[in-house]
């Protein structure tokens, strides 16, 4: 082991990788922009990371750095720096990928509070980033700022994999230290107590995020000690609409919803989370988003005495893959305007039962209003604005008798009326942008309809990138 | 170079033919055998022909316990069935199949890599690799950056980083593991022959230096054949029952 940092000079030559500028450094490594000697100058950007490695000292440097080099060549999607190539600590430890031009989150730190929208735009897109890695089987375990970036087009992509886990790759930092691991402010309750194995912990993180961006302050300060983190276990935060007022209830419930001592009561998934962030009218609030104190010093003692801010220890989680499995999100879409009565049972049927056999699911009923190529005028519009209500109406009239049988608590149903000219269209984009994992749609019969129009399911079963299934009369 | 790694092949003919096939589409250089060709199944001279074949085409091998204890035949302080199993099994090779297995090296080491039956510590005394204990004190036995070991029947990883903390690990099938040049590694690939870990598809790894990568893989393959060659040929009939359920 190199007893200094070993520190390339611009210019030389790294397996083939003539290294440039140092675009970065942090305290475990330094980033450097890079280019292959064998490549065009267009060729995609690279950085070279090269950890900080301090006289072998800092055994934390060497696995985090020996966990990405793990980890990330096994991760795809936009989501994420594409892995280029590793070396080796026998020789040089790096790793080579993708160049992700831009800022990170870090600076908007200190521009906090933010405006709502941005707040908002940040939460759903780096819920639906986590989402996607989750469901490669990572735990990313150190989402915050200085670990979000953004692609040109608004993509966001997570960074430095240090303290992550990898469902299907052997930890290396279980066994490794004695001490929860993790950026204090950002650490979840369960991996105060090191649990490393529960996606909701980024959903946590996420919240810490939202929470500082929407009031300025950390909502669990940041503590230095074992002890000072153990705090979130018993104390709860501040709620964000009494440091800043015009935070409105719902948003108020997602955050606090985030931060939750127990995953169980967070949303389950980074969809579910996303879902919530881009339907604010359908966010079921409870008493959180009328909370106007944080805990009082009684229920703080309470619960310490109990050893968590609430009744039992987080049972522990097999993997990141079987969390999402457990929480997916089922649509149905119903023609609510043509299907026959007898259909629109069976789809209530096929949906049943479907939910019925994951307690985690949520539920998004969709129906499409059909509406012409070109922008409407005033007067239409006003018709329209009454097709709309009239097709919630029978939408929500529809999911009723599901309600009641599921015993759905209201926060699991979400009701969606899009306006679209093509409605297989609308319905698969639908999907894809809300990460559903199921589409339930019924067919049209031989009707008149279907000879005019096609078939809507064949179309949505024939693009969908989700499991459809297609109920018939 | 790629290398596919069986272990505990125990004359199970259609595990091992199902294996080589599987191992073809992976474009295999050459095969590391870690033992136990014989032993349990029902097709010991047809295995043990296979192995040579392979050797001879640039493959390693090394010595299992079954095959010692074959070409050494039953001694009275066994119990009964190993020893009508070893009996058997003795009498259904020629000179130069029981030359070949008594001629094999105990272990094979080159470039980094040890290929053993048992362990490291004590090739030749054949004590298991139950859990990290074991695996710690076999990895501190050996210079060798990576071990792979058959012996038991149960697909594991065990590393061990240089600060000397170990850690375990279940592969999961067709997942390439990264294995790093800083930490030891111990690589189980899993039984071809008979195994044991509730799943009964036959069992290997790849290795490629290329990358330095570990993928553990499973081949179903046609057990109801082999077991009733076993309950044919009037083996024990456990043994046969086992491959259904690979306990």
């Amino acid at each position: 082991m190199p007893g200094e940092p070993f520190r390339p000079q611009p210019g030389q030559l790294i397996d083939g990788f003539i290294v440039g500028d140092e675009l970065h450094r942090g305290g475990m490594a330094t980033i450097w922009s890079v280019r292959h000697e064998d490549t065009a100058a267009d060729a995609m950007p690279l950085v070279m990371k090269l950890p900080r490695i301090k006289g072998g000292d800092d055994p934390a440097a060497i696995v985090g750095f020996e966990v990405e080099q793990m980890i990330l060549p096994s991760l795809q999607g936009p989501h994420v720096p594409r892995f280029v190539a590793r070396g080796d600590y026998t020789r040089t430890p790096y790793l080579v990928m993708e160049r992700i031009d831009g800022e990170s989150l870090r600076p908007r730190l200190d521009a906090a509070p933010l405006p709502l929208a941005e707040v908002v735009d940040i939460g759903a897109h780096v819920a639906s980033a986590l989402h996607e890695l989750h469901r490669q089987g990572l735990v990313h375990l150190d989402v915050k700022p200085s670990n979000v970036m953004f692609r040109a087009d608004g993509t966001a992509v997570l960074v430095d994999f240090g303290l992550s886990r990898h469902d299907k790759l052997p930890d290396l930092l279980e066994e490794e230290f004695r001490l929860p691991m993790g950026t204090a402010p950002y650490m979840s309750p369960e991996q105060v107590q090191q649990v490393r194995k529960d996606p909701r912990s980024d959903l946590f993180a996420l919240g810490v995020m939202l929470y500082h961006f929407t009031t300025g302050q950390r909502p669990f300060g940041q503590p230095e000690t074992v002890r000072g983190l153990r705090r979130r276990l018993y104390e709860d935060p501040v709620p964000p609409r009494r440091l800043r007022p015009d935070c409105p209830p719902w948003l108020q419930e997602v955050i606090l919803q985030c931060l939750e001592v127990r995953p169980e009561r967070r949303p389950q998934s980074g969809a579910q989370l996303a879902l919530a962030l881009h339907n604010p009218d359908q966010v079921v609030l409870t008493e959180r988003a009328a909370r106007m104190a944080g805990s009082s010093r009684w229920q703080r003692l309470r619960r310490r005495l109990r050893g968590l801010r609430d009744e039992s220890q987080p049972p522990p989680q097999p993997g990141a893959v079987s969390q999402l499995m457990k929480s997916p999100i089922v649509l149905a879409a119903i023609d609510v305007d043509h299907a026959a009565p007898g259909l629109l049972e069976q789809l209530r049927e096929a949906v049943r039962r479907i939910v019925l056999t994951e307690p985690g699911a949520r539920l998004a009923c969709v129906s499409v209003m059909r509406t012409g190529r070109i922008a409407m005028d005033d007067r239409v519009d006003e018709q329209g604005q009454s097709r709309h209500v009239k097709q919630l109406v029978a939408l929500k009239h529809w999911a009723r008798p599901l309600l009641k049988s599921l015993e759905l608590d209201e926060g699991r149903l979400t009701f969606h009326v899009l306006e679209a000219p093509d409605p297989a269209l609308a319905i698969v984009e639908f999907a894809e942008r809300t990460r559903v994992d199921h589409i339930v749609m019924g067919a049209r019969g031989a009707s008149a309809l279907r000879r005019h129009f096609g078939s809507v399911s064949s179309q949505v079963v024939a693009t969908a990138s989700c499991t459809v299934t297609v109920v018939r009369e | 170079m790629r290398t596919a790694i069986l272990t505990d092949l125990h004359a199970n003919r259609e595990a091992l033919e199902a294996v080589l096939e599987h191992a073809q589409d992976q474009r295999i250089d050459r095969h590391a055998l870690l033992g136990d060709f014989v032993g349990y199944g029902a097709d010991p001279g047809w295995v043990v022909d296979r192995v040579r074949r392979l050797l001879a085409e640039g493959g390693v091998a090394v010595q299992g316990n079954h095959d010692l204890a074959t070409v050494r035949g039953p001694s009275p302080d066994m119990r009964p069935e190993p020893a009508q199993v070893i009996g058997w099994t003795r009498q259904q090779l020629d000179a130069a199949q029981l030359d070949f297995l008594a001629t094999l090296p105990l272990q094979h080491e080159a470039d980094g890599v040890l290929f053993v039956h048992a362990n490291a510590w004590a090739p030749a005394d054949w004590g298991y690799i139950l859990g990290r204990f074991d695996a710690v004190r076999s990895l501190h036995a050996t210079r060798a950056w990576l071990t792979c070991c058959g012996h038991v029947h149960e697909p594991r990883l065990y590393h061990l980083s240089n600060v000397g903390r170990a850690g375990d690990f279940v592969p999961t099938p067709g997942v390439p593991v990264p294995l790093l040049a800083q930490r030891q590694w111990l690589v189980i690939p899993g039984a071809v022959g008979q195994p044991r870990d509730g799943d009964p598809a036959a069992g290997y790894a790849v290795l490629d230096d290329a990358d330095g990568t570990v993928t553990w893989w499973r081949v179903p393959y046609d057990h109801e054949t082999a077991a009733r060659k076993i309950r044919d040929a009037g083996l024990p009939l456990a043994l046969a029952e086992r491959l259904a359920h690979g306990v």
